[in-house]
Parts: C-alpha cells; sequence; structure tokens
C-alpha cells in the first residue's frame, strides 16, 4: 500500500513539476516554429515570476499577477523581436541579453522595494493559487486504480496544471488545423514563399512571439504564485533551458515535446525523492550527482543519441528579400 | 492598336549607389508573350521584382489597364491579377502541393469548407492546362518540372492575368522547356498575357510576340520579334558587334591523366546523384561537361574535389587512386598533388566574403610557403603577392586589402581564378566559370583556360551555358539524371544536337 | 533626400569606435532609468562608482583586479566567436580551471614557487579547456547546439565543484566548503609588495601579477586570430563553413580548437581568484565572471584591444558598483548585473540599432570637409 502511494505521489508530483515546462516549451515552439530562435525562456519566466509576485501582493490578487506577467513577457518577447526581426541582429546574442537583464533586474528590483536580497514578500491565502480539488474526488479515492489515479494524481492540482495539459491539443490544433499555422509553420521553413504569397513576414514572426510571450508568462506566473508563495531571485533554475531540450527531444511537435516535459518532470521529481536513500549496492547517491540528471539528460539529448532532430529551415536566419 | 494591360513610366531604382533601374518605360500588350532579354545585371530581375511588389521604386509609375496604381507589397500585385515565378521557387519543402499553393490564400480560419473548394478549383485548372500534378504530393518528392508547375498552379489559383515568369528555363531539360512552352502557349490562348524575363535568345525568337532589350539597367531597344533577328538582339544586350566565339587551336592532347570509373555519388539527403559516370581527361584538353542543373553535376564536382565521399567507383589521378568508397583525398592533399578547383558557387563556396581579397587569394594555399611560415602569415609576402595576382587578372580595383564583398561579381571571379590558375595545376576542375559574370570579364577568362589548357593541363569544363561549352571544349560530354548519355568531339556539333542528349534523347 | 550614403566610405574608428560608444551609453543610460525605478538617485550612483573605482590607490587595486578577470573571459568568449561559437560555459570552464591550479600547488608544492606557478597556470589552462572539451565535440561531430551545452555545463560544474567541496577536498578544520589554504610561500605576489618593492607603502587589495599574465593573453589572443593560420582557419570556419571545407579546412578540427583555447583562457581566471586572490577554492568563486565576460567581448568587438578597455569600463562598473552598494544599500549588485544584460543587448544585438544614423552623419560631415 506504501508502495503505491508512493508511486501515486511521484506521479502527481511529475504533474506539478512539468507543468512550467510544458508552458515553456509550447512558447519556445511558436516562436522557434516561425522561425526565431529561443533561449530567452529563462529570463522570461523569471521575469513573469517576479512580476507576478509583486502584483500578487500589491493588488491582493493572483490573477492580476498572472495579467501583468502576461504584459511584461510579452513586452520582452516584443523586444527580442524588435531586435532579431527588425533590426535583424543575432538572435543568440539578443537572448543571452535579455537573460542576463532579466535575473540582474528582478533580484536589485527586489531588493530595492522589499529589502531583502532577491526576495519578494510571502503571498497569504487571497494572493496565490491553491491546489484544486475536482468534484467526486473523495468519493471516488477507494476505488482500485482508477480512484487513486483520478484523486490523487489527477485532482488536487493547481489550476495551471490543468491548463498546460488542455493548452497542448490547442496548440497542435492552431499549428495543424488553421491557416494562421500554415503560415506560421511556412513562415519558419521559407519566408520567401510567405512573402511572394503577399503575407507580411515580420508581422507573423511578431504574432508568434506575443503568443511566446502569453504562455512563458503562464510558466513563471505558475513558479512564484502557486508551487511557491514568492519569488525567489534565479528561481527559474535552468527550466527554460530544460524546456528548450524537450521541444528539440520533441521534435518541435507539441505532443512529443509534452512527453519529453514530462519525462524531465519525472526525473526531477525521483530525484529529490531519492536524496539521502540508500540503494542497494551503490549506496547513497550524493545529493549533487542526482540534481544534474536533468542537465546531463538534456546533454545526452543534444548529443542526438536519441535520434536526431531537424529545426524548421529557416531558423536564426533573419528575413532579406534576395537582391 | 490593343491597349497596354501592363505600362511602366520612368522607372527608377538604386541600392545604395548601384542604379538597378534607370528611367524605364515600357508597354505590354494583353494576351501577348512579352520577352525581357539582356545580361547578368542588366536589371530584369530588379524591375519585375518591383512590378511584383516586392520592392518598390524610388520613382515612376506603374499603370495597369491604363489606371495608374501603388503596389506596396505583393499583396497589391497578386491582387491587381499579376503572378510571378520565380528564378528560385518559393515553395515550402515539407508541404504538399495543395498547403503551398492556397498559402496566403486559404479563405478560411480552420481548415473546413474553403479547402474543398479549393481542391475542386485547383482540379479544375489542372485538367484544362494538362498540368498533371498530385494535389498532395509533398514538394520535396517532386522533381524541378514540377515544381515550376506548382508554381505557375499558384498564380492560376490566384486569378492571375498576367504572368511573369524569371529566367524559368534554366533548371529544366529541353523537353521540359518543350513542356512549359506549351503550356504559356495555351495560357496566350486563354487571353492572359506572358512577360518573360531571359538571357537566352533562342527562347526570345521562339516564344515571344514583342522583346524589351535592357542593358545596364535602361531599356536599349524594343521590337516586334518577327522582325528582328539573334544577331541585333545580342547587339543591343551588350551594345556592340558580339565576338561569339574565342580564339582556339587545335588541342594538342596528351595522355589521359585524370580517370574516373564507374562513380556513383549521393548528395546529403542520401539521393543518388551520380549513377555511375566513366571519363578520362588527357593532358592539354578541355572536356566540356554539359547539362542543366540538377543532373549530378555539383555532386560530381565535389566528389572529384575532394569535397564529397564517393558511394563507389573510383578516381585516378596519374594512375593515383585519390577517391573510392572507403578513402578520399582531401582538398588539401588533392592540391599538393597539382588538382586545383574553380567551385561553382563562388559567394558560397569560393570566397570568404568577409574576408579582404588578401586573405581569399590564398584561400587553401595559406598553409604554404611562402604565405605561412611555421603557422605564422607572412604578411609582407602575402600583399605583394596579391598585388602582383590582381594586376595580372585585372581585378578592380587594385585594392588587397578592400573587403571581397565590395567587389563586383566577375572581379570576384577572377580572384578565384587567380589563385586556383596561379599554382599551374595540372588538372583543373571549373564550374560554372562566367555564371553572373560580365562580357569583358568572361572573353578574359575563358582565354586563360584556353592558356592553361595550351600549357598542358587537363581541364574539366562544367557549364550550363551551351555556347560556352562549344567554344572552349575539345571534347564534350553530357550528363542526364546522374548519367554520361553521350560523348562527342567537339566539331561540327550544334546546340540542337547537345540538347537532345540533354534531354535523355540518344542518337542512334 | 534619400539616405543613401557610400558604406565603403565609413572611416573604421566610426564603425569601431563611436558606434560601441554611443550604444555603451545608450545602454548606461537606461541603467540609471533603472535606478531610479529602484528608487534612488543615479547622478549620486555615478559619483560613487567613478569615487570607488578611482578615487583612491586601493580601489583602483579592486577595479584592475577586476579587470583582470573579466579580460580572462572577455578573451575566452571572443576567441570562440570568431569561430562563430558561442560560448556561454565560461562560469564553469573558470571553476575548474580554479580546481586546476589548487591541485598543481598542493600536489607539486615541494618545487621551487615559479616552477609552481608555471605548472599552475598550465593546469588552469587545460582543467578549463578540458571543461570545454565535451560541448565542443558535440558541436563538431553532432551539431548540438553550443550555447545549451555550456549552460549545461555551467550547471554541472557547479555541482560537480559543490560534491567535492564539500565531500572530496574538504578542509576538515573549517566550517563550510573550502579547500585548505595553499602555502604563502607559493602565492602570487601582490600589487602590494611589488610596489613595496619599489618603495611605495600602499594598502590591501587583490590586485596581484595575475594582471600582467591577463595582458600577456591579450596579446596571445591578437596574434594567434590575426597573424597565425590557426586564427586564419578559424576565422574561415567561422564566417563560410562551407567554402572552409572547399579549401581544405577543417571544420571540426578548427570548432574543437578554438573551444579549447576559449576553456582554457577562462580557466586562466582561476589563476587570478585561487593563486591570487583567496589562496584557496572557494564555493562559486567565478561569481558571474564569465557572463560579463560575454559582454566584455560584445562590447570590444571581439578584439583584444576592444576586450581590455571592456573589462576596464566593467572592472570600473564593479568596484565602483561595490561602493555604491555599501553606500547605498536599496541597490543590490545584481543591478550591475542588469547593467551587463543592457551591455550586451545595445553592443551586441541591438548594433545596428543607430549604426546608419551615425555612419551616414560621419560619412557626410567628412565628405562635405573634403569638398571645401
Amino acid at each position: 500500500m506504501e508502495f503505491l502511494s508512493d508511486i501515486s505521489s511521484l506521479f502527481s508530483a511529475t504533474l506539478r513539476i512539468s507543468t512550467p515546462l510544458i508552458f515553456a516549451a509550447m512558447a519556445g515552439l511558436f516562436a522557434e516554429r516561425s522561425g526565431v530562435i529561443d533561449f530567452s525562456l529563462e529570463g522570461k519566466m523569471l521575469a513573469a515570476a517576479f512580476v507576478a509576485a509583486c502584483s500578487a501582493y500589491f493588488f491582493g490578487s493572483p490573477w492580476m499577477g498572472l495579467l501583468l506577467a502576461i504584459v511584461c513577457c510579452v513586452l520582452l518577447s516584443l523586444l527580442h523581436g524588435f531586435a532579431s526581426v527588425t533590426h535583424k541582429g543575432d538572435q543568440v546574442v539578443s537572448c543571452v541579453a535579455i537573460n542576463i537583464l532579466m535575473i540582474g533586474l528582478t533580484t536589485a528590483l527586489a531588493a530595492a522595494w522589499f529589502g531583502e536580497d532577491g526576495l519578494t514578500p510571502i503571498l497569504n491565502e487571497e494572493q496565490r493559487f491553491f491546489e484544486i480539488d475536482l468534484p467526486f474526488a473523495d468519493f471516488l479515492r477507494p476505488v482500485p486504480i482508477i480512484g487513486t489515479i483520478y484523486s490523487d494524481i489527477i485532482s488536487g492540482q493547481y489550476i495551471f496544471v490543468y491548463i498546460a495539459f488542455a493548452l497542448v491539443p490547442l496548440v497542435y490544433w492552431v499549428i495543424f488545423k488553421t491557416s494562421f499555422g500554415l503560415r506560421l509553420r511556412a513562415v519558419g521553413e521559407n519566408p520567401g514563399a510567405v512573402d511572394t504569397a503577399g503575407i507580411d513576414v515580420n508581422l507573423l514572426r511578431y504574432k508568434a512571439l506575443m503568443i511566446n510571450g502569453v504562455l512563458i508568462a503562464f510558466a513563471g506566473t505558475y513558479l512564484s504564485t502557486a508551487l511557491n508563495a514568492n519569488f525567489i531571485r534565479e528561481m527559474s533554475a535552468g527550466r527554460g533551458y530544460l524546456a528548450l531540450a524537450a521541444l528539440i527531444f520533441g521534435k518541435w511537435h507539441p505532443k512529443t515535446a509534452l512527453f519529453a516535459c514530462l519525462l524531465f518532470g519525472f526525473t526531477d521529481a525521483l530525484q529529490i525523492r531519492l536524496q539521502g536513500v540508500e540503494l542497494p549496492i551503490i549506496g547513497t547517491i550524493p545529493v549533487q550527482f542526482i540534481q544534474v540528471i536533468p542537465y546531463v539528460l538534456t546533454v545526452v539529448i543534444l548529443a542526438g543519441f536519441v535520434g536526431r532532430a531537424y529545426a524548421p529551415s529557416a531558423i536564426g536566419q533573419p528575413y532579406i528579400k534576395e537582391r | 492598336m490593343v491597349s497596354p494591360i501592363l505600362e511602366l513610366s520612368k522607372i527608377n531604382k538604386s541600392f545604395g549607389h548601384v542604379q538597378a533601374n534607370k528611367d524605364i518605360s515600357l508597354k505590354i500588350n494583353k494576351g501577348t508573350i512579352h520577352g525581357i532579354i539582356g545580361e547578368n545585371g542588366a536589371g530584369k530581375s530588379t524591375l519585375m521584382s518591383i512590378v511584383f511588389g516586392l520592392y518598390q521604386a524610388d520613382s515612376g509609375t506603374i499603370s495597369i489597364n491604363g489606371n495608374i496604381i501603388k503596389l506596396k507589397s505583393p499583396r497589391d500585385s497578386i491582387l491587381s491579377g499579376i503572378g510571378m515565378v520565380h528564378q528560385h521557387f518559393m515553395l515550402v519543402e515539407n508541404f504538399t502541393v495543395l498547403e503551398n499553393i492556397i498559402l496566403g490564400f486559404e479563405g478560411e480560419l480552420v481548415f473546413g469548407k474553403k479547402l474543398k473548394e479549393a481542391k475542386e478549383k485547383l482540379l479544375k485548372i489542372c485538367k484544362k492546362y494538362n498540368l498533371k500534378i498530385e494535389l498532395d504530393s509533398i514538394i520535396s518528392n517532386l522533381s524541378i518540372g514540377f515544381r515550376q508547375r506548382v508554381e505557375i498552379l499558384k498564380a492560376l489559383y490566384r486569378d492571375a492575368q498576367i504572368f511573369i515568369l524569371d529566367e524559368p528555363t534554366g533548371v529544366l531539360t529541353p523537353q521540359e522547356v518543350d513542356d512549359l512552352f506549351k503550356i504559356l502557349r495555351s495560357l496566350q490562348e486563354e487571353e492572359k498575357t506572358i512577360v518573360l524575363i531571359t538571357h537566352k535568345l533562342n527562347e526570345i525568337m521562339e516564344l515571344t510576340n514583342e522583346v524589351t532589350v535592357m542593358r545596364q539597367g535602361k531599356v536599349a531597344g524594343l521590337k516586334r520579334t518577327n522582325s528582328t533577328n539573334k544577331e541585333e538582339l545580342a547587339e543591343m544586350m551588350v551594345g556592340r558587334s558580339v565576338l561569339l566565339n574565342v580564339n582556339k587551336s587545335k588541342s594538342a592532347k596528351g595522355k589521359s591523366i585524370f580517370k574516373v570509373s564507374n562513380l556513383k555519388v549521393r548528395d546529403e539527403l542520401n539521393v543518388l546523384r551520380v549513377k555511375g559516370v566513366d571519363f578520362e581527361i588527357h593532358e592539354g584538353e578541355i572536356l566540356g561537361l554539359a547539362g542543366v542543373t540538377g543532373n549530378g553535376q555539383t555532386e560530381l564536382l565535389e566528389a572529384l574535389s575532394g569535397i564529397r565521399k564517393v558511394e563507389s567507383g573510383e578516381v585516378k589521378l596519374f594512375n593515383e587512386k585519390i577517391s573510392d568508397n572507403n578513402n578520399f583525398l582531401n582538398p588539401k592533399e588533392l592540391k599538393e598533388k597539382g588538382l586545383a578547383h574553380v567551385p561553382e558557387d563562388r559567394q558560397r563556396m569560393g570566397l570568404v566574403t568577409n574576408f579582404k581579397a588578401t586573405e581569399n587569394l590564398i584561400f587553401g594555399y595559406h598553409h604554404k610557403h611562402p604565405f605561412s611560415k611555421s603557422s605564422i602569415m607572412m604578411e609582407d609576402k602575402i600583399l605583394s603577392y596579391s598585388k602582383k595576382a590582381m594586376k595580372e587578372f585585372d581585378v578592380r580595383p587594385i585594392s588587397p586589402n578592400l573587403l571581397t564583398s565590395n567587389f563586383s561579381g566577375g572581379n570576384q571571379q577572377k580572384l578565384i581564378l587567380s589563385r586556383e590558375l596561379d599554382k599551374n595545376p595540372k588538372v583543373l576542375l571549373v564550374g560554372q566559370p562566367t555564371r553572373g559574370v560580365d562580357i569583358g570579364a568572361i572573353e578574359f577568362i575563358h582565354q586563360r583556360l584556353i592558356d592553361m589548357r595550351d600549357k598542358g593541363a587537363a581541364i574539366l569544363l562544367v557549364s550550363v551555358e551551351l555556347e560556352e561549352i562549344l567554344s572552349l571544349s575539345d571534347r564534350i560530354v553530357v550528363m542526364f539524371d546522374g548519367n554520361i548519355v553521350g560523348e562527342k568531339i567537339n566539331e561540327n556539333i550544334t546546340e540542337r544536337d547537345l540538347g537532345l542528349l540533354m534531354a535523355g534523347i540518344k542518337n542512334e | 533626400m534619400s539616405n543613401v550614403f557610400d558604406k565603403t566610405k565609413v572611416p573604421w574608428w566610426v564603425s569601431n569606435l563611436i558606434v560601441p560608444l554611443i550604444n555603451i551609453l545608450l545602454a548606461l543610460f537606461i541603467s540609471g532609468l533603472f535606478i531610479l525605478i529602484a528608487g534612488e538617485n543615479p547622478i549620486k550612483a555615478v559619483k560613487l562608482i567613478i569615487y570607488g573605482s578611482f578615487g583612491y590607490i586601493e580601489g583602483f587595486g579592486y577595479t584592475l583586479y577586476y579587470t583582470t578577470n573579466f579580460i580572462f573571459t572577455g578573451l575566452a568568449f571572443a576567441v570562440a566567436f570568431h569561430c562563430k561559437l558561442f560560448n556561454i560555459g565560461g562560469e564553469g570552464q573558470a571553476y575548474l580551471g580554479g580546481l586546476g591550479v589548487f591541485l598543481a600547488a598542493i600536489y607539486f608544492s615541494f618545487l621551487p614557487a615559479p616552477i609552481v606557478w608555471i605548472l599552475a597556470i598550465l593546469f588552469a589552462a587545460v582543467f578549463g579547456g578540458l571543461w570545454a572539451f565535451i560541448p565542443a565535440y558535440l558541436q563538431a561531430y553532432r551539431g548540438s547546439h553550443v550555447v545549451i551545452t555550456t549552460i549545461m555545463f555551467n550547471f554541472i560544474a557547479s555541482a560537480l565543484m559543490v560534491y567535492l567541496l564539500v565531500d572530496v577536498i574538504r578542509d576538515t578544520n573549517q566550517m563550510g566548503p573550502k579547500t585548505v589554504a595553499i602555502s604563502k610561500d607559493l602565492w602570487f605576489p601582490m600589487f602590494r609588495e611589488v610596489a613595496q618593492f619599489f618603495g611605495f607603502k600602499i594598502r590591501y587589495s587583490t590586485l596581484n601579477i595575475s594582471f600582467f599574465l591577463a595582458i600577456v593573453a591579450c596579446f596571445f589572443v591578437w596574434f594567434l586570430i590575426w597573424k597565425t593560420k590557426w586564427g586564419y582557419e578559424m576565422r574561415a570556419v567561422g564566417h563560410n563553413t562551407k567554402a572552409a571545407v572547399y579549401a581544405g579546412i577543417s571544420p571540426h578540427k578548427n570548432i574543437i580548437i578554438a573551444m579549447l583555447i576559449s576553456g582554457s583562457l577562462a580557466g586562466l581566471l582561476g589563476v587570478n581568484e585561487v593563486l591570487g586572490v583567496h589562496h584557496k577554492v572557494i564555493v562559486n568563486f567565478p561569481a558571474g565572471y564569465g557572463f560579463t565576460g560575454i559582454a566584455v567581448a560584445l562590447m570590444g568587438r571581439n578584439h583584444p584591444i576592444g576586450i581590455f578597455l571592456g573589462a576596464m569600463l566593467f572592472g570600473i562598473l564593479y568596484q565602483g558598483g561595490s561602493e555604491v552598494t555599501f553606500e547605498i544599500p536599496n541597490i543590490s549588485r545584481y543591478m550591475f548585473v542588469a547593467v551587463q544584460g543592457l551591455i550586451i543587448l545595445f553592443a551586441g544585438a541591438l548594433e545596428n540599432l543607430l549604426r546608419p544614423q551615425i555612419e551616414s552623419f560621419f560619412v557626410k560631415r567628412l565628405n562635405a570637409s573634403e569638398i571645401k
């Protein structure tokens, strides 16, 4: 019985931990499918976390936090767009700039406004999101297997978790079943084809970037108003890069990217539970070795040992009309 | 007199301080096939890009059916009935034919009813013009000829009345060219207007009703096709009597020093492009390899020059194996053995455009005496060498420290030639040596190749320009679909003979 | 009146000095706005920065100490960048470099000091270079984007070093994860000692002879990139890989060489920190210097002279910045991290924002004066 409850808590944690990765990966998907590199998911996530925590505190509502985080991230994505799409600057440099800028700015402003280095005030009950119990959860719990799945794993998650999972099929539908999605995919493969069809390449990329901003805001807001109750400096802890690795692993496709995010979430959930635990033969594994697993896994994925992935053909290159 | 469907008046367009179009005025009459001919750099593509809304003219007006119209984007042009088939196809490789055609004109946000209607409309169009295309094929699986049909279909789907085709035959076999011309004539029967941009005189003579000649950004003349001839048009194109043949004595052919046996080569998508090729080249001989781009010549050149692995077969230089399926010598080693390569694509392969001219003049030879000693670059030696080389090959301006991107196409090509010919290679592989080069430089380059051959070099000349092949080669082979389909001594051969071979039609 | 001008007539000093300068001023101006948003007075901050970095000798000493670190990480990023590689792993490579220094100093402590120093420098370079090797190999042979892999290796380095400092090479006599101290006779001479030698008495600062090592590194990089065959090939691969292959230059080889040299340069930071300042390995001694190096390199247009100047600027910002955080507690040192981000933005991503206007302005003025 204990084993079962351990497993269910593991899966439940997996869902909880994968959620920001899912939002971030979907955000990255829109940008990259349109041909714009987005390594700045990390910085934007951090910015969203900060803005959400502050706004929730000031306005007393986590939804205000989400709203302002969305505004902030959309602006940052537009900045990235301005640098890369309009000014044809190097997209990687632009991303690195945003990441470093956000690490610095969020911590510095938190320190300036709230005194402590890089911490915002702890949010009280009204100011944050809480877990939601799905209907009939208590009633169904005793049912073997299905009950456990419904009541302990699926029910009792933050609303963001449910949004994330509903988001993926929505993203799939937008990308593959609408004309906007067709144009988006086209502009990431051959912007010339889109231009000569009379569609504004840059505008299309900006639209993709705005969607990117909205989605990544969800990721960051979740971190500071749901999963935790405040903003802590550098709390994104590499999730932006892990989401990117998940996207590459998933070959820029929503369904496989989701799977990759779940895998990473699972590893992370597992790692917390293995700390200090004596395993047969090996003994205790040092904490750091386990913490390092997602990062090592990312490198392994990027090394192509799990299959090569072909990025959208026009990615990273600013669109210049042929002379 | 039929009123012009498209009229351009005093169009001017400059890029930086290069004026691509100067005061262009021309009228295109409805229902005609109107040719625009000129050399590379004459301004034809720029002009038509303005008509298609890709660029905006600096000054001047465009009228359609007598109404002045502002074409600020391709959208405006498309809605005014202008369709364009570009030289480099604007297709999304991993989309289907249908998806490529409806892109931008889907008619609905979510795919549904309009998609079905689009399919029906397209099937009707295909039938009417006998285009024979599967709407669900993926572009990457289609041949070049079929991809071009998709581009034409795009214009038809968008109800174009004016069709602009930019150098459409460069990548087609003669048979595909005939098919294209049939399609164009049937469009003309439906009262559509066609503008054909080309640099090929025979196409103008065969297909068009009227022809505008452009030279150096200006209109050099307008003629009814049936009241002019090739020589007159060529002279208008160039501005002086054109020497269509170069001074060439008979070759003093020596022994065979370069031998290719049953060579098979795959490209980077693992498609077999060279399907078992045999030939040899002798000292003091120019072997011309004719063929439309895309029949394996590029992969062949890459395999012969040590850039690409071969799947099977072998290449021998002076009877020593330099490439087979296990091993191949890389470009550095090949240079040691006396083999030099002038690549087809000078900007993407032959040069580093961000380097100075000096750095490009030693590119590939930079590790050798006197350019470098114990891994340190000897700058004075490089500079003096560069000055000498640039003078000898008439590169303008003679500024060794100028960035290569600031030189014209012809001068860039001369930089590459000077570099590769300087070492007096025994074997020279040359791809499209005069592509995008002005006539004066073409004569110069051709003469240098003949000089090399007279010094005893074995030269492989790969070119899509039949005139170049015919005027330079001692022997000619033709490549079609990865195979050598004919070998001829260059005596009394016509372009037509070669053209048939290029289409895969073997002689008896 | 069209904005057309002849691009080949732009003088190099406009392109490479004026434009970056204006970009930096723009970044600093916006930083001032951030300070305002934080609720403080930017002018006061500027005064403190100038005082803290130049106003007294020890302050200047600290400034140059920071400059030393930024030269190493700036050169590291620049060398890789000439091969079009974004080495974001300077942090991790510096960290491992420090480990190398420590191991050399401990295991070879029986040798005379100058020999140990040379070994330490060598070990720092080798350890730093090795830490860049796997990302280099993966980029060259598997096409894995070096930005992500080097960032991952930063995280891995952090975990590895914490593990070592906590469990393996820890000084068990002390609280907290750090190693034993290197014996005093092996320490790098401090600036204060050198000054004393010449008869000047000054107070303590962390500046040590590593500064000269950094200057030597500048010359080394300049020579490597523009005067040797290796640099020529790296630049060729960076500009046009396809052409490089055509010319018989191996992209794989050059990617790996560029990254190894890059990692080695970052590793030299360990010499400064471990041999020159702390005399032991402490947790997170790279402290963000690796990321600053990126800003320095971009500002300095990836040229050693520009990097030196950029490193000085950041040295001033850091030392002056610590004066600011001391006097104005409300401004955290992270504000200067934000400044870095802005400089990367304006000198890197948005470097062409005002370039056309600036260049055409100068070309027209120069033309006008020529006509006169």
